[in-house]
């Protein structure tokens, strides 16, 4: 009852409510970042797997990045790939490189 | 069968150690036996909030390290004869706890015990890890504030990611528990009110423990709030909480101070 009396007064001090839907707002996205997170790992290193059973590949020259939009989210994926890169041309040429 | 449960909050100040204390201290008051585990590495409090702070001679990394035996480095109350404490050590830091040194020792004190009472250290780094590792249960300390509800929805989250249940795909049975509560203020529109916390973290509360000077007395006693004062507000609290962990159905109150007529007449607050 007293609560209820007490609600009468709240009007302007009343911080709560702005507390409340700022942490509505940052946890909704918090909890996307953290579950992509993973997801991003995962699809690089997938990624990363299928490319590099045709081409030789620098794994550190391959991004993959999600970006969350509003209404839609870009998945971006940027590989560098040498110049010759078929598999077997491109092994051999590394190993005349390194010889 | 035993069960192992972690005190938890990634934020530091809200409450664990009192908690575990306090939930330890009520969960032997109920007849169980239970040890209170202190894995805040470098800054341990829980022997200091339990009084046996100069009573300390082995300690957890000792154990782990196979220094100490187990049963070397157990501390019993003073007060109650089922209740244990393991403390952590003050000298090393927290890189001295492996991951199979501790499952070792949860292991062995499953053997012995109902309860095993694990105190987190603030933070999401090795020792809170280890902490929640081996949990059946958690207990999730929230105060209603934002900072507080943030860090405890990155701490479910690695509940349900990091911990062995999770990696067996069993779950953690995870609780709510908010302390330092104040009903005058959340009725003002001034905190955080238990329906807001619960709808964003989206758990089963445990209790209520609300703000009162009880919790401050007896951790300058060295006496957990529920042997210290059982009559007091925070005390009943605690003890309705330990009594749902075991599964009692307990309907959900905050438990209010009794002010005597004296300090309503002189306008006193509580004390």
């Amino acid at each position: 009852m007293s609560m209820n009396f007490l609600r009468l007064f709240s009007g302007r001090n009343a911080s709560a409510p702005v507390a409340r839907e700022r942490l509505q707002i940052l946890l909704a996205h918090e909890r996307g970042l953290l579950g992509q997170a993973d997801l991003v790992t995962t699809l690089r290193e997938e990624i990363l797997a299928v490319v590099s059973r045709h081409v030789v590949l620098d794994p550190d020259k391959v991004t993959v990045k999600l970006d969350r939009g509003k209404t839609v989210t870009t998945l971006e994926v940027d590989i560098q790939v040498p110049n010759g890169f078929e598999r077997t041309n491109a092994a051999t040429d590394k190993r005349l490189a390194y010889t | 069968m035993a069960k192992v449960l972690v005190v938890t909050s990634g934020k530091g100040g809200v409450g664990k150690t009192t908690t575990t204390a306090a939930l330890g201290a009520a969960l032997a008051q109920n007849g169980g036996n239970v040890v209170v585990v202190d894995f805040d590495v470098g800054l341990r409090n829980l022997d200091l909030v339990m009084g046996a702070e100069r009573r300390v001679v082995f300690d957890l990394i000792n154990v782990v390290q196979g220094v100490a035996k187990l049963p070397q480095a157990l501390i019993r109350d003073k007060r109650l004869e089922n209740l244990w404490l393991l403390p952590a050590s003050q000298t090393r830091d927290k890189d001295a706890l492996t991951d199979e040194g501790i499952g070792g020792v949860i292991a062995e004190l499953r053997t012995k015990f109902d309860w095993i009472v694990c105190d987190s250290p603030a933070g999401i780094e090795r020792g809170a890890t280890l902490a929640m590792r081996y949990a059946d249960e958690a207990v999730i300390v929230t105060n209603p504030e934002v900072s507080s509800v943030r860090d405890s929805d990155r701490i479910i989250g690695m509940l349900d990611s990091k911990t062995v249940r999770a990696e067996k795909g069993e779950r953690v049975a995870k609780h709510i528990l908010i302390t330092r509560y104040d009903a005058m203020r959340a009725a003002r529109g001034e905190m955080l009110t238990i329906e807001d916390i619960l709808e964003i973290l989206a758990i089963p509360l445990l209790g209520i423990i609300p703000e009162s000077q009880d919790v401050l007395r007896a951790s300058n006693v060295g006496s957990p709030v529920t042997l210290n004062n059982a009559a007091s507000a925070p005390a009943r609290a605690y003890f309705d909480a330990a009594r749902r962990l075991m599964g009692e159905h307990i309907a959900m109150t905050v438990p209010v101070e009794r002010k005597g007529l004296m300090d309503r007449l002189l306008g006193r607050r509580a004390a």
